[in-house]
């Protein structure tokens, strides 16, 4: 029984206290992300004034001040006054060489020909559980890369003079086409090469092994641009007299050798990351060596490095702007020519033509990375825990 | 071919159909074995007998005769002494050295920079963390040809003339002609004092083992740090006393219409120095993160639980299992690093590639000696790089139970 009278027991309701702060909203995220320490608030204000200090002059550079049009077809000389930012007109106007290199104008139709068949078959490829993937792998990887050099380079069709198309030499091949074309080669050379000789490498065999390693170590070892040194001058002299090979396949062929050495690197992760288990369950099925590597390891082993595959291919795509240094057009290599055009004589086009550039390299490679990302996530399911 | 060793009994060889030689497995190996050195002894041999016919045509001789020949040709940066009247083996030691000189100073910097930005993509600041994910992003997925060529467009045009130069802290000057720094300028008394400093560090480091075994037996904290930096500044600076070592800067100082004194850095090896550290930097980043990243959270927790300090549970428990994780990739990327600088070639630094593979190859045309010699350098880093993993490791080897 409570009484009125005794001290200790209030007679009035206490004051409410004040609502917590809230744990949503603008500012309670800004607290706990941005100022939730004296440090992290200075780190904060520092890297605003990072962001200021590069985002606006950034802005005026690639948009305010820039040269968006050029109505009076003066070319170089709308970019050429004080403070011009980027000349964007520059783009405008060489985009096809920037794509097509010194293809013929009336054989484009060709270049976009093989494009369009590559993407409709990539499609399947990449797109989980797309039907006919196996039709779409067939054709892409065996008979696509016949169709597109057929494309490419004319001629006349097996042979049997039905359908003929005008010759287009590998030198006047360049631009962004170019560029597809050496990465592709490169990943469908590098990826068969590069697992057997991670299989070698894991031989039992002492030669076989000692042979793989030798091969892998070498490439591995020496930078790309001296591969491609070598195979501009070496081949040549490999070559018997007469048989001048193409610039061109010279740069392709130390490309593929390069990269199957990195692409046999990362198989063999997948490879060592295999349970033994796999291997003596497949013998107690009384599978061949042959049939264990094909139906059960290697299909395991590949899922588990797709990264680094992905990583491999992202790092191809890069690297074939090196061939450029050897006097093949390539998409940086168009990029710097028309850069040198004396028609174009301003203080930012050439830059610009860097930016764009950079700009193109970077959707791919960044493509293919989230792609990466996306698969990863995908075929992981089951595993996590 | 990979699969683990056949246990299938081998001695019935002959008492059954299936064990005959054309499923014997040692038999089949031997065979292919066999097939593939006569494979690759074949190829060598048509490569050679091409090689020599085509050289035979061409007049010329396999040998490294040339390399005492005059090279005839100026190199414009070189930590060595060149003149025209060099020779082809001048011309290759200058340029292993301009290479190693890019390589070390780009690893030092790439490191710091990429351990910043790894540290920063961790930070509980939500700008930072998103700040270093869009530096890692793009820088990674932009070639580095191309990175240069812009930062070497940058050097030689965004850069102000040398009426306008940029004029930093200590004497360091920064104009189109390139980076001027200051210059230490001493005699050869200098090599007093590097003895000296060698000797001292020798002694601290023999000085911070015992104090830490010291400290272990009696089981209380004495200072560690500051004692060593004291061994190693003190003879240092005594010995230098004592020979009475001249010691001055030289500052680059506007003289007329160029600047004198210091050193100058070419915009060449100032291009390539950014570059490849910013490039490089973007991938230690991500190594840094995921090695970070990878020590399971419980370690932190458990160090805390003993008792141990803040700075003490990063030292002793964070950091070192970390670095198991991290030094492998770090070290192939400062092969890489070594590797990319090569790339010096397209904007014109004289390196191993440009001066050697370049110019050399052109002029004396012994295009397959050079292409030999020039892999061998890089042959040889990166058997240097793969010893001292091996070392590094079975040092660091998790002991497992």
């Amino acid at each position: 029984m409570s009484s009125s009278q005794s001290g200790y027991v209030r007679s009035t309701m206490a004051e409410a206290l004040p609502p917590p702060r809230s744990t949503t909203g603008v500012g309670a995220w800004m607290r706990a992300n941005l100022f939730s320490t004296p440090v992290n608030s200075v780190l904060t204000i520092a890297g605003a004034a990072l962001v200021i200090w590069l985002a606006v002059p950034l802005w005026n550079f690639l948009v305010a001040d820039a040269v968006w049009s050029d109505p009076e077809g003066i070319r170089g000389e709308a970019c050429r006054f004080d403070g011009v930012g980027a000349c964007w007109i520059f783009i405008q106007a060489r985009i096809k060489f920037f794509i097509y290199g010194f293809y013929p104008n009336a054989e484009l139709w060709r270049v976009n020909l093989m494009f369009a068949i590559g993407v409709v078959l990539l499609i399947p490829l990449l797109t989980p559980k797309a039907p006919f993937v196996r039709t779409a792998a067939v054709l892409f990887f065996i008979v696509y890369p016949f169709v597109a050099y057929f494309l490419m380079a004319g001629g006349d069709l097996l042979g049997l003079g039905v359908v003929e198309l005008r010759r287009v030499p590998t030198a006047e091949w360049g631009g962004l086409t170019l560029t597809l074309i050496i990465s592709l080669i490169g990943i469908i050379v590098s990826m068969p090469v590069g697992i057997l000789l991670a299989l070698g490498r894991r031989s039992e065999l002492p030669i076989v092994k000692t042979f793989c390693i030798a091969f892998i170590e070498l490439w591995r070892a020496v930078p790309l641009i001296t591969v491609l040194f070598m195979a501009s001058v070496m081949f040549p002299l490999f070559t018997p007299q007469g048989a001048d090979p193409d610039v061109l396949l010279r740069a392709i062929i130390g490309i593929c050798l390069f990269e199957s050495a990195y692409m046999a690197e990362v198989v063999r992760g997948g490879l060592q990351a295999m349970p033994r288990g796999q291997y003596e369950a497949s013998q107690a099925l009384g599978l061949s060596k042959v049939k264990t590597l094909g139906l059960v390891i290697l299909p395991q082993a590949l899922k588990h490095v797709i990264p680094g595959i992905v990583n491999t291919f992202i790092a191809l795509f890069k690297d074939t702007s090196l061939v450029s240094i050897i006097g093949i057009f390539d998409l940086l290599n168009t990029v710097r020519a028309a850069g040198s055009d004396m028609a174009w004589r301003s203080p930012t086009h050439a830059v610009t033509g860097y930016i764009f550039a950079g700009f193109v390299f970077w959707i791919f490679c960044f493509a293919m990375s989230r792609y990466s990302i996306f698969m990863e996530n995908r075929l992981h399911t089951g595993h996590k825990r | 071919m990979a699969a683990p060793t056949d246990n299938r009994p081998t001695s019935s060889a002959g008492s059954n159909i299936d064990s005959s030689l054309f499923y014997n497995p040692t038999a089949r190996g031997i065979f292919y074995q066999g097939l593939l050195v006569a494979l690759v002894a074949l190829a060598a041999w048509w490569l050679q007998s091409n090689v020599s016919t085509n050289l035979a045509a061409q007049n010329k001789t396999l040998g490294l005769d040339f390399l005492s020949q005059t090279a005839g040709f100026n190199i414009s940066f070189g930590l060595l002494e060149f003149a025209r009247t060099s020779t082809y083996l001048d011309v290759y030691l200058i340029g292993i050295l301009n290479t190693l000189l890019v390589a070390v100073v780009g690893i030092v910097l790439a490191t710091l920079l990429g351990f910043i930005v790894g540290i920063a993509r961790l930070s509980s600041n939500f700008l930072i963390r998103k700040l270093a994910m869009v530096y890692v992003e793009i820088i990674r997925n932009v070639p580095l040809l191309l990175q240069l060529l812009f930062w070497y467009f940058l050097a030689l045009n965004a850069v102000p003339g040398i009426r306008e130069s940029i004029e930093g802290p200590f004497g360091i000057v920064l104009n189109q002609r390139g980076l001027y720094l200051p210059a230490l300028e001493t005699d050869q008394r200098i090599l007093f004092a590097i003895a000296a400093l060698v000797v001292a560090i020798f002694l601290a480091v023999i000085w911070r083992r015992w104090r830490i075994k010291s400290m272990e037996e009696a089981g209380r904290r004495k200072p560690v740090l500051l004692p060593m930096l004291a061994i190693m500044i003190v003879p240092v600076v005594a010995v230098a006393l004592i020979v009475q070592l001249p010691v001055a800067f030289s500052v680059p100082e506007l003289t007329g219409f160029n600047y004198t004194g210091g050193v100058v850095v070419p915009p060449e090896l100032t291009a390539l120095v950014v570059g490849l550290v910013v490039y490089t930097s973007s991938f230690i980043a991500e190594i840094v993160r995921a090695g970070i990243q990878a020590v399971n959270y419980g370690q932190v927790e458990a160090a805390a639980a003993l008792g141990l300090r803040d700075n003490d549970r990063l030292r002793l428990v964070v950091i070192p299992q970390a670095l198991r994780i991290i030094v492998p990739p770090l070290t192939s990327q400062y092969l890489n690093l070594t590797k990319n600088s090569s790339l010096g070639a397209a904007i014109g630094f004289p390196e191993l590639v440009n001066v050697f593979m370049g110019t050399a190859l052109n002029q004396s045309g012994r295009a397959v000696e050079i292409v030999i010699l020039t892999m061998a350098v890089y042959l040889t880093f990166s058997m240097v790089t793969s010893l001292f993993m091996n070392w590094y490791n079975s040092r660091v080897a998790m002991v497992e139970r």
